[in-house]
């Protein structure tokens, strides 16, 4: 446990502490959903998927939530990846590159423009 | 700022810790590097997220998924399937159970929470989640920016009074504890919680243990002492758990011990268990069972603050009082007196019992009426029934009927109407319950908890509970209420503690509000309230009985006679009246006279 020896330790403390706390109470706005069976690595899927977070981060994008899931059964369109903005109804990306990865951030979960060239109908 | 899409609780309590949690921690670590996830994983230490019991455990968000029994050789597995491919490790997974809590809810629109602001909001057993909810910055306040004068005078301009019950102002009780000359000073919470029904202050300490230590803290500060003793009562076998883990997570932190963020004020703390005996919560009985002697009480003054513990200067409170203290010095005693009465400031936390709707814990302004209390925080009385009384101030307090529902809930107006603040207490009754009954009810648990040191309130309050229980039986007679009032007065100006000045009061209310009942009683042989068994007896109404016999089946002791299909009878000399006839009757043909 870290010793507080001063004002400035103490309030270190509670910015992590206030930290960790948001961690727990995530509740984004977006969902993001990368589909991370072997298939959807094979075909590519972490290289989307790290295009995303390097993305939000330097873009500094709040209220996201990126998890993964597993072999969704439409092997040949991987790397799939799935949205979900508010109440909003899921839309599920196929054939996601880097590239298209990060225009689904900026215009589909920032500007909440959806991309129809690659979605999958469902 | 670094995005992480996942973040990992590691737990690395001393139990986990013991267990590997620091292998498992390096292991899941490796793992991730391995697997080039480091950059989206974060893998953060934090104590206590489970029981520990099933540890080495961890915690994922966003997911808020807990996964426990884990080794290092395990971490391989969890990385690949949960971090890589997303798929939940189902072999490690402990479920999620969700607990209702009973006692207490969430607050309704009269109330306001303080002292109860993080009960069940933040878990006690992390100093971390008390710290997020600014916890210490008080302390730290206190010690970088205050001198102790300048705590004092900010917790007298609050208004904050005692908890315990008495209402005495604690700043008032701190100067004099700093102004009391002698080495070394001792500081003293009183957690020996022990009226019936209340337990505001086990609450506290099981929820926000640290809110009490941080005001034992500033206190401690403010009086000059360096040493404080929490007497929690062996009865509250959690509260004591969690507030010794408090401590020992406090000093692990260094916000107690020596030197607390690099001042020269030092302060430490240790709970002192009491083996349960009432008076025990009484300050002198209280001090006597911390130095290992029977707890019996001794004659004031000398007050505490002049020759308390070990015969040195001590500060005394209650677990409320000091619960309240970092709030005042965080938002200020402005904040704080702008809610209550004029002498009577902030909040108060009540245990809410009997015939009312919702019963538990509440926090609630103080000056709010009776009326509020019950039918808008309480939401009214059970089973649709009349309100008859309310009990407020424990066993010490008196029972308040219906006339004084609109008495505004401060210190002054609950005295000067015969009952008392008190710890809390607050036990509402419905139009069936015999007051007669009641105040027999407190005798017996005051005459029970009587020490035995003085003789008014030992022999006095044995006397008083006879006279009363020949009253329930039928037994009274003419002088009795006469005897009652007398006895009663002269325990309360001759006992040498507050328990058995308190003692008669519940018998002196009743007989001021509902005397007709004691009357009722002694000269007609008649429970109003048809509570007390001698003086009621069950009848079968002739034109309502159809003659099934399940009465007479039923009843234990073969009181019921009657033919199939014929009116039955209940003989009252073999009835014990045990109103099970009148539970199993179908047609409402069993009453009560």
């Amino acid at each position: 446990m870290p010793t507080v020896k001063s004002l400035e330790d103490l309030k270190r403390i509670r910015e992590e502490a206030l930290q960790k706390r948001q961690v727990k109470a995530a509740s984004g706005e977006a969902n993001i959903v990368v589909a991370m069976g072997t298939c959807g690595i094979a075909a590519g899927a972490r290289e989307a998927m790290k295009a995303i977070l390097n993305l939000i981060e330097t873009e500094n994008i709040p209220g996201i939530i990126v998890t993964q899931t597993g072999c969704i059964g439409l092997c040949e369109r991987e790397p799939i990846v799935q949205v979900q903005v508010g109440e909003q109804p899921k839309v599920t990306y196929g054939k996601v590159t880097p590239e298209i990865a990060r225009r689904i951030v900026k215009e589909h979960v920032v500007e909440g423009k959806i991309i129809e060239d690659h979605v999958i109908p469902m | 700022m670094k995005f992480y899409r996942s973040h990992v609780l590691v737990c690395i309590d001393p139990e986990c810790r013991s267990k590997g949690a620091y292998e498992v921690l390096d292991a899941l670590q490796d793992e991730l590097v391995a697997n080039g996830l480091i950059d989206e994983v974060q893998v953060l230490e934090t104590s206590r997220i489970g029981g520990c019991d099933q540890g080495p455990e961890i915690m994922v968000y966003p997911e808020g998924v807990h996964y426990a029994n884990l080794t290092p050789d395990d971490m391989a597995f969890i990385v690949e399937e949960h971090f890589l491919k997303g798929r939940i490790a189902k072999k490690f997974l402990l479920p999620i159970t969700s607990v209702v809590d009973e006692e207490l809810s969430a607050p309704t629109p009269k109330e306001i929470r303080i002292v109860l602001r993080n009960c069940g909001k933040i878990d006690p057993q992390n100093i971390e989640d008390y710290i997020a909810e600014d916890g210490y910055m008080a302390l730290a306040k206190v010690l970088t920016e205050m001198t102790p004068e300048d705590v004092i005078d900010e917790v007298m301009k609050s208004g904050l009074r005692g908890r315990g019950g008495a209402g005495f102002p604690t700043a008032k009780k701190w100067s004099f504890a700093r102004a009391s000359a002698g080495t070394p000073k001792y500081l003293i919470c009183n957690a020996d919680e022990g009226d019936p029904g209340a337990f505001m202050n086990r609450r506290v300490l099981e929820g926000d243990p640290h809110a009490v230590i941080e005001g034992m803290a500033i206190a401690a500060y403010a009086i000059g002492c360096n040493q404080g003793y929490i007497y929690c009562r062996a009865e509250y076998p959690i509260a004591v758990s969690t507030l010794r883990l408090g401590i020992q997570q406090a000093r692990e932190m260094g916000l107690l011990g020596q030197n607390i963020l690099g001042t020269d004020f030092s302060f430490d703390l240790e709970v002192r268990m009491g083996a349960g005996a009432f008076v025990c919560g009484e300050e002198t009985a209280l001090m006597a069972s911390i130095e290992g002697k029977r707890g019996e009480p001794r004659p004031r003054p000398p007050f505490p603050a002049v020759s308390g513990l070990w015969g040195k200067p001590t500060n005394i409170n209650n677990v409320e009082t000091y619960a309240n203290v970092p709030q005042i010095i965080l938002k200020g005693a402005d904040w704080y007196a702008s809610m209550g009465t004029e002498k009577s400031k902030g909040t108060k936390t009540f245990a809410l019992a009997g015939d009312v709707k919702h019963t538990g814990l509440i926090e609630v302004p103080l000056g709010i009426t009776l009326r509020e209390i019950i039918f808008d925080v309480g939401g009214g009385i059970k089973d649709n029934k009349g309100f008859k009384a309310v009990q407020t101030g424990g066993p010490m307090g008196g029972c308040l009927p219906s006339e004084y529902l609109d008495l505004s809930v401060d210190y002054e107006a609950l005295t000067a109407a015969g009952s008392m603040m008190g710890s809390g207490g607050m036990v509402v009754m419905d139009d069936e319950t015999c007051m007669v009954d009641i105040a027999r009810f407190f005798m017996e648990f005051t005459q029970d908890e009587s020490c035995g040191k003085c003789t008014p309130c030992r022999v006095g309050t044995r006397r008083i509970l006879d006279i009363l229980n020949r009253i329930c039986a039928g037994k009274g007679e003419d002088g009795d209420i006469e005897l009652l009032e007398q006895l009663s007065q002269e325990i309360r100006t001759n006992s040498l503690c507050g328990l058995g000045q308190g003692a008669p009061n519940p018998v002196i209310s009743t007989l001021k509000h509902f005397r007709h009942e004691y009357e009722a009683h002694i000269y007609e042989k008649k429970c109003p309230a048809k509570v007390c068994k001698a003086l009621i007896r069950y009848e079968i109404l002739p034109e309502a009985c159809t003659g099934c016999t399940v009465c007479a089946r039923n009843c234990p002791v073969g009181a019921i006679t009657g033919e199939r299909r014929g009116v039955h009878v209940i003989d009252s000399d073999i009835c014990v009246r045990c109103g099970i006839c009148q539970q199993v009757c179908n047609f409402n043909a069993v009453v009560v006279r």
